[in-house]
């Protein structure tokens, strides 16, 4: 355990902002899938790099705690490893990039290859928590049509991927429905990860920074992709392998290598790569 | 006609401020009629139709209903969830301006499939030959079905709305000046092929015009409005030519011959 930096409260935030904070997430979980407003504070970062995520792990986290942070699925990037060396350096805690052992988990697009277990915290990091933004422009009438599970206009988006690409579209950020009752966005993963959502024995938080929401899902709260009968959901598939590891089975990142366009597929999530290298895998 | 009317709205009022809008409105629409809202610009019939739409709160009276299981309830009494629930599925509304009926960024298929999508459709395949079908009822040409709204003419656009008020074919419609703002070859199809879905699918229409020529062509009968109040009721030719208030006589003689 390193030593938290002098002058600052512990990760960060003042007590009394974690409480308010903790409260929103208490009654997020408390209803899954509902967006519940919060007074957002101003972070040492831009909105669009991790202030709602920044907040709501502020708020959990203790000194106890092994913190992993990951963007795009690697541990390594510029995002990544400045939010882990913030809270290492605010709050004094562990971090990891082992997704086995980690106890919060802040990420932005990915949920890890490693199955999440019982006790651990996901923490993702929103940009537009809203999922019926996109056909209404107005809040007031948004959350009308939550309240009342006015939800039929959010099929005319799929209907119309299907009638001028021939399947659904959206790569990422799929809109799910929760426990059978609130739509939700579940932020910018790919639809590879939304399988991942449903009854996940993790606890799943949610935080927008510049739109002030965090929502939440309990664990094992049941999560369902939107489809239409005849074209049911479906995750992607790659017809090559990690190119690192070898891996058929997890979610692969295109890399153009050089100026002739080779390409190379790498698995998108760092860890589980470099723990399957180290466990023998090979291409 | 049957026995038991479709609707019956009873001193229907509605004040914007002090200003009275609609002063104590009541009529009875039997099932399969086709109901008139004629008057000058400011007479209250767009109020009245919004506030039987569940679109504006009336200040008093009540517009009771008669649903499909044989129910009657007061839709102003209804929750906010159970009415919207219940005018989703019962009552479709036909605007003036298609845009306002319409989503012009999506096409005209998801527009058609829209309501049938809201009311629980899940199967893409059958949304879609839905959709096709009623494009064809309103006479467009199927082919159009992944044609954007804005690429279509104004008549086109009304068409489209109609059929997506339709498609789920509910027992009432209330339509707002649906042939206002069109050509007269245009609005004179457009007339036809109302009152032919209108005669075919056996439903109910309230109708706002300021047209009396639209009037005569689709109504059964018609109250006459002025400054909130029905001044003239009965069957269309009766108080078209034979007006009995001054204000209808008023109108009736205003209108220019061709």
């Amino acid at each position: 355990m390193t030593v938290a930096t002098a002058g600052y409260n512990f990760a960060y935030l003042d007590e009394q902002t974690k409480r308010m904070i903790r409260r929103a997430i208490l009654k997020a979980v408390a209803v899954p899938g509902y967006q519940v407003p919060f007074a957002g504070r101003e972070m040492p970062l831009p909105y669009g790099w991790g202030t709602g995520g920044i907040q709501v792990t502020a708020s959990i986290i203790g000194s106890e705690d092994r913190l992993k942070v990951i963007d795009q699925g690697a541990d390594d990037t510029t995002n990544a490893v400045s939010i882990r060396r913030f809270f290492a350096k605010t709050a004094g805690v562990a971090t990891t990039t082992r997704t086995s052992e980690a106890t919060i988990i802040q990420t932005r697009h990915r949920i890890p290859e490693t199955p999440l277990a019982a006790g651990q915290i996901m923490v993702f990091q929103v940009p537009i928590p809203e999922p019926l933004r996109w056909l209404e422009p107005r809040e007031t009438e948004t959350r009308r049509m939550h309240a009342q599970a006015d939800y039929g206009s959010m099929y005319v988006k799929l209907y119309e991927d299907i009638a001028r690409m021939g399947r659904i579209a959206a790569a990422y950020d799929y809109p799910v429905m929760v426990a059978g009752r609130y739509l939700m966005r579940p932020s910018p993963i790919p639809r590879f990860d939304n399988p991942k959502l449903d009854r996940s024995p993790a606890l799943l938080l949610f935080g927008a920074g510049r739109e002030k929401r965090i929502y939440a899902l309990p664990p094992h709260t049941p999560v369902k992709s939107l489809d239409f009968e005849d074209h049911p959901f479906a995750i992607e598939r790659w017809t090559e392998r990690c190119q690192r590891c070898g891996s058929g089975e997890s979610f692969l990142d295109e890399i153009v290598v050089d100026d002739r366009g080779t390409r190379r597929f790498v698995c998108s999530d760092t860890d589980h790569c470099d723990a399957r290298l180290a466990n023998g895998s090979a291409p | 006609m049957s026995e038991v009317p479709l609707l019956v709205v009873d001193h229907l009022a509605k004040r914007y401020r002090e200003r009275p809008a609609v002063r104590g409105v009541g009529f009875t629409l039997w099932p399969g009629e086709v109901l008139a809202l004629v008057g000058e610009s400011g007479s209250g019939k767009t109020t009245l139709l919004n506030m039987i739409a569940g679109r504006v709160a009336p200040n008093a009276g009540s517009v009771r209903f008669r649903v499909e299981s044989g129910d009657i309830v007061d839709l102003v009494a209804l929750s906010e969830a159970e009415r919207r629930m219940l005018v989703r599925r019962e009552i479709g509304f036909v605007h003036q301006n298609p845009r306002d009926g319409l989503r012009l960024s999506v096409s005209a298929g998801a527009n058609i499939g829209e309501p049938l999508m809201a009311a629980g459709a899940r199967h893409y395949g059958s949304i879609r030959h839905t959709a096709a079908l009623w494009l064809e009822r309103v006479e467009m040409d199927p082919r159009r079905l992944d044609d954007l709204p804005t690429s279509f003419s104004g008549g086109m656009q009304q068409r489209l709305q109609i059929a997506r008020a339709l498609v789920t074919e509910p027992r009432l419609v209330l339509m707002d000046e649906p042939t206002g703002g069109l050509d007269v070859s245009v609005q004179a199809k457009l007339l036809d092929l109302l009152r032919r879905l209108v005669g075919d699918l056996g439903i109910s229409v309230v109708l706002v015009t300021h047209d009396l020529g639209v009037a005569r062509l689709l109504a059964h009968r018609l109250l006459v409005m002025q400054q909130g109040e029905v001044v003239e009721s009965g069957v269309t030719d009766q108080v078209l030519d034979d007006p009995q208030h001054p204000y209808t006589q008023l109108l009736v003689s205003s209108v220019l011959a061709a």
